[in-house]
């Protein structure tokens, strides 16, 4: 009705709507909740990589003074995990531990010194097994199996996909390039570790406040192991002192506290160490990664294979959306014609992976754009041009039947490239000193929810009070992004309210519908979309009551400035607390709902489940370093990186998460390492972390973090809400690429491995130096025992989004995607 | 094996008394308790945070005669008549701080856990020195870790901040 109204809320740099709680020290997280009668819980965790447990016995710490409870495995023995095809964890182990810190008991005390205590006095009998370090000795040691399930020995997963006949896109090449890369893993380090409370409230049932990105996951997991109704057990999300992923998958120690509360009946608490948060882990999987490409000598890629070796760590998490997530995303920047992938993911005994920031896409992206330099390099064509000749287009389907949206990647380069002085800087700069280009892509939001099922995504409640009170009701989950300034922001464009006349209920499985939570980048455009539905029905019914009592048509009625007005003669007009009323004598009591489901995807393959998308981010980055050729000390003055955000709703916090990401980023780039290490034989050869302390995991500090210039493109995208797409990963992802890129520029010396450190490029400054191939990473790609590619042809030869070789599917199946092909 | 009995909770046998946050404040907890833990579990001060346990993250800085300290490597039992100043003690007659006020409009809060200790670390720093430069504000924050921000929206809301502070001194 008044869709030419200048916005007042979106797209103006605002005050988050929960800035004075964060500045105030309000903000109540995990660990601020204390409770009258509150004991604290303790984990005991395994000393030891690989074990069966023979024996446990916990009576002496059941008798410690001040002890209420000592859980073990048998107290809990029902497996859960994230996916439901990896059902792989339990809370306390039961007979076997898989990775230092694996826990194997809980104690409950009166004070949280007295359950540390106690762990001391409960007896754990171990049978040491084999370790396995690394996917390459995980390929070579079949047995001792770290799980039963999986694919053989110690395979987890093994995914073989081709698009299009790839050996024909290398024969039709006129270059081919050959290169691997070793991407290693680093962990999210949220400054708040992970804590939670958990209540059996007066009724009998369950409460529990976690420090989780996904309630709704937690809920699940919850009611499986508890053996509990969903409906009897409350979870509510504390805001999260960061999360990055890494509290995106249900814990054990949430489980714990849960069950220690039912059975003595009352609070309990657990906030972990650092080092503990160090062994939950589930953060970027290192990945050792073959690419091969070729190139016609435009630039035109003609195809593309991809292998990717994945070190999966003790437990499957999200590994299998990882696995698809390390071949999903490379067709989405560049048009790739033929697109050949295979990964495979490997059990070890270390902290398990997951998802962190950029989901399994960051490491192939690695490779893809620093083998795109080299590309570029070789056809002597400038970066900056050879991408922008392949860049994807908007609303083209992929070679892997990725159906994009907007797609503004040539405009970002374009961008960058100015704001830069690219042009001249690029092999031009004094020795020491130079610059790389990199770019990506990001989903903004899972195409697909993790239980298959055809229930909305997201779900929003709106409460109008007579009052002029809005209130605000969804599963969505605050953990720093600025997801409850996304809900409040679109809900008040839309009535013409302030922010700050919003109350939310937010992160609560009781109050709010659901919403999957805060991962994959999909809050602003699902909980979005699903408050504008909700929010526009509410208008929808505050307009025909207003109407009715101006003696107006409805059409003309404009919401602004917490008024409902005729825009043909602004003076008739009723405050919005009136309008409310008028709607509640007209209508009754005024709640509405939006939910938000996303569009079908084309990709009907099996594994095509992993990588759709509503819509995709774009970013280009350019990085400028400078390199001393004496000790390799890589330091970062400037970064500029330019956007594809379709529209920032709130600029301040978009601005926010470009730097963040351009930091954690950068961090991975230059210094962050999940690294373990084999203890000396006489003790024991165990398999440890290296520095499961923040004291030596480094990050970047205010002196490391360069100057960056962040310019959005906006374009709005018709199917974000006020054509808004993602933005709290996408941008991480050119930057490794783009430092690596730009290491080559200043010293002549390729790192195809992450973090690129001073030892490293003064290993590969001492090759170029003896006249061998100026570089430091992996020579070589193991073996592995693929099994056969599903072929599905890509849309240009014909392919419906089906693999021909695989087995044919039921025909309600075929219906549906006939009908997805056809919209 | 020999099990040692440390003291508990509830053996409160320590006592000071100390200024937090203007306001004399008496306080018996633990002697082996940290300011850190005196703070959030004796005295309810929960602004205040932990990261790490050992020095680094700097989550948990408060001041401590008008310095930043870190209150988890520091005994309560040394702040005995001291004057402490943690982020419940920033805002003053029922008003903002600027750095508040700042770090609220300028972004400089994402997930806000690390922000109580950068905003006392940084009301330090204009304490000390009203007109600090981009570099003096880095290094002053520079044991303060923050894994959201990136840094540069804090850089800028102390600066805004510093002119703020300026504005309301000269008018």
């Amino acid at each position: 009705m008044d869709e030419e109204k200048q916005m007042r809320v979106i797209g103006v740099p605002r005050r988050r709507v929960d800035a004075r709680a964060k500045v105030t020290g309000q903000t109540r997280f995990a660990d601020d909740i204390f409770l009258p009668r509150m004991a604290y819980c303790k984990l005991l965790r395994s000393p030891h990589p690989h074990a069966r447990i023979r024996k446990i016995d916990t009576a002496r710490a059941a008798a410690h003074p001040g002890v209420y409870l000592v859980l073990s495995g048998k107290d809990l023995p029902i497996e859960y995990g994230i996916l439901p095809v990896s059902q792989d964890e339990q809370a306390l182990c039961v007979d076997h531990v898989r990775h230092v810190g694996d826990p194997v008991a809980a104690v409950v005390a009166r004070e949280e010194l007295t359950a540390f205590e106690a762990l001391d006095l409960i007896d754990v009998e171990y049978e040491l097994l084999t370790t396995i370090a690394d996917p390459e000795e995980a390929l070579a040691t079949p047995a001792p199996r770290i799980h039963e399930y999986g694919e053989a020995g110690n395979i987890h997963k093994r995914v073989s996909l081709e698009f299009g006949d790839v050996e024909q896109g290398f024969a039709e090449a006129d270059e081919v390039f050959e290169d691997t890369f070793f991407y290693q893993g680093s962990t999210h380090l949220p400054i708040e570790q992970h804590a939670a409370v958990a209540i059996k409230d007066p009724e009998g049932k369950l409460t529990i406040w976690s420090s989780t990105q996904t309630p709704h996951y937690l809920h699940r997991a919850l009611a499986k192991v508890l053996q509990m109704p969903a409906g009897h057990i409350r979870v509510i999300a504390t805001p999260n002192g960061g999360g990055f992923g890494g509290k995106s998958d249900p814990f054990n120690h949430e489980i714990v506290v849960a069950k220690a509360a039912l059975v003595l009946d009352r609070p309990v608490k657990i906030c972990l160490t650092r080092e503990e948060v160090f062994y939950c882990h589930r953060g970027r999987h290192p990945v050792l990664m073959k690419f091969k490409t070729g190139v016609k000598k435009d630039g035109t890629i003609t195809g593309m294979h991809l292998q990717t070796l994945i070190d999966g760590g003790a437990y499957g998490s999200y590994g299998v959306a990882s696995t698809f997530y390390t071949g999903a995303l490379q067709t989405t920047t560049y048009h790739i014609p033929r697109y050949k992938f295979q990964g495979c993911r490997m059990f070890t005994n270390k902290p398990p992976c997951g998802p962190k920031r950029g989901h399994g896409t960051v490491q192939p992206r690695f490779g893809q754009e620093v083998q795109l330099d080299k590309v570029a390099e070789k056809l002597s064509i400038d970066p900056a041009d050879l991408r922008l000749r392949i860049a994807e287009s908007s609303n083209a389907v992929t070679a892997n039947f990725f159906r994009l949206s907007v797609v503004n990647l040539a405009e970002c380069i374009r961008r960058v490239v100015k704001i830069s002085d690219w042009k001249d800087k690029f092999r031009k700069l004094p020795s020491g000193r130079g610059v790389g280009l990199a770019c990506s892509a990001y989903l903004t939001g899972a195409g697909l929810p993790i239980y298959w099922n055809k229930m909305p995504h997201s779900g929003v409640h709106i409460k109008f009070d007579r009052g002029g009170g809005v209130a605000v009701f969804c599963g969505a989950t605050e953990i720093g992004q600025g997801s409850d300034d996304v809900l409040a922001g679109i809900v008040a464009e839309v009535l013409g309210l302030e922010t700050f006349d919003i109350r939310l209920y937010t992160g609560d499985t009781d109050l709010g519908p659901v919403d999957l939570g805060s991962y994959s980048s999909r809050v602003t455009i699902m909980t979005g979309n699903a408050a504008l539905q909700a929010a526009e029905r509410g208008k929808a019914i505050i307009a025909e009551a207003v109407a009715e009592k101006l003696e107006i048509p409805k059409e003309r009625l404009c919401f602004a400035e917490k008024r409902v007005f005729d825009s043909a003669a602004p003076e008739k007009s009723v405050a919005f607390a009136e309008a409310v009323c008028l709607a509640e004598a007209r209508f009754g009591t005024i709640g509405t709902m939006g939910s938000y489901t996303p569009p079908k995807s084309p990709a009907l393959y099996k594994g095509g489940g992993v990588g759709p998308s509503p819509t995709y981010s774009y970013t280009a980055a350019i990085v400028e370093v400078v390199v001393s050729p004496a000790t390799g000390w890589i330091s970062v003055p400037k970064i500029w990186i330019a956007h594809d955000i379709g529209r920032a709703l709130n600029p301040t916090l978009v601005r926010g998460q470009v730097e963040g990401s351009v930091y954690m980023g950068l961090g991975e780039a230059l210094m962050e390492e999940q690294e373990f290490r084999r203890l000396p034989k006489k003790l024991s050869r165990a398999l440890v972390h290296k520095f499961p302390s923040m004291l030596e995991y480094k990050t970047p500090t205010s002196l490391d973090m360069p100057e960056v210039v962040t310019e959005l493109i906006e374009e709005p995208d018709p199917r974000g809400p006020f054509g808004a797409k993602e933005v709290g990963q996408g941008p991480l992802l050119p930057i490794m690429p783009a430092v690596a890129n730009a290491v080559y520029d200043a010293v002549g010396v390729r790192i195809d491995e992450v973090p690129i450190t001073p030892e490293k490029i003064m290993k590969a400054l001492a090759e170029k130096k003896a006249g061998r191939e100026p570089r430091f990473g992996p020579s070589h790609f193991p073996h592995v025992d693929w099994p056969e590619a599903l072929r599905v042809p890509p849309p240009w030869e014909g392919g419906d989004g089906h693999a021909v070789n695989d087995a044919p599917r039921p025909a309600k199946r075929n219906a549906e995607k006939e009908k997805v092909l056809s919209s | 094996m020999i099990t040692i009995t440390l003291p508990t909770e509830s053996q409160k046998t320590a006592h000071i008394r100390l200024t937090l946050n203007g306001e004399a404040t008496d306080v018996s907890f633990a002697p082996y308790k940290t300011l850190l833990e005196v703070l959030r579990e004796d005295l309810g001060h929960t602004g205040t945070k932990h990261g790490c346990e050992l020095g680094e993250c700097g989550a948990c800085a408060v001041l401590l005669e008008g310095k930043p300290v870190l209150s988890c490597l520091l005994l309560a039992l040394e702040c005995d008549k001291k004057v402490v100043l943690t982020v419940e003690g920033l805002a003053a007659d029922g008003k903002l701080h600027p750095l508040q006020d700042a770090f609220a409009d300028l972004g400089a809060a994402q997930c806000g856990y690390c922000t109580p200790a950068i905003l006392v670390t940084a009301k330090a720093l204009l304490d000390q020195n009203p007109k600090p430069s981009r570099e003096q504000i880095r290094e002053a924050l520079s044991g303060n870790l923050c894994r959201c921000t990136g840094y540069q929206q804090i850089f800028e809301a102390v600066e805004e901040a510093m002119v703020r502070i300026a504005g309301a001194h000269n008018g």
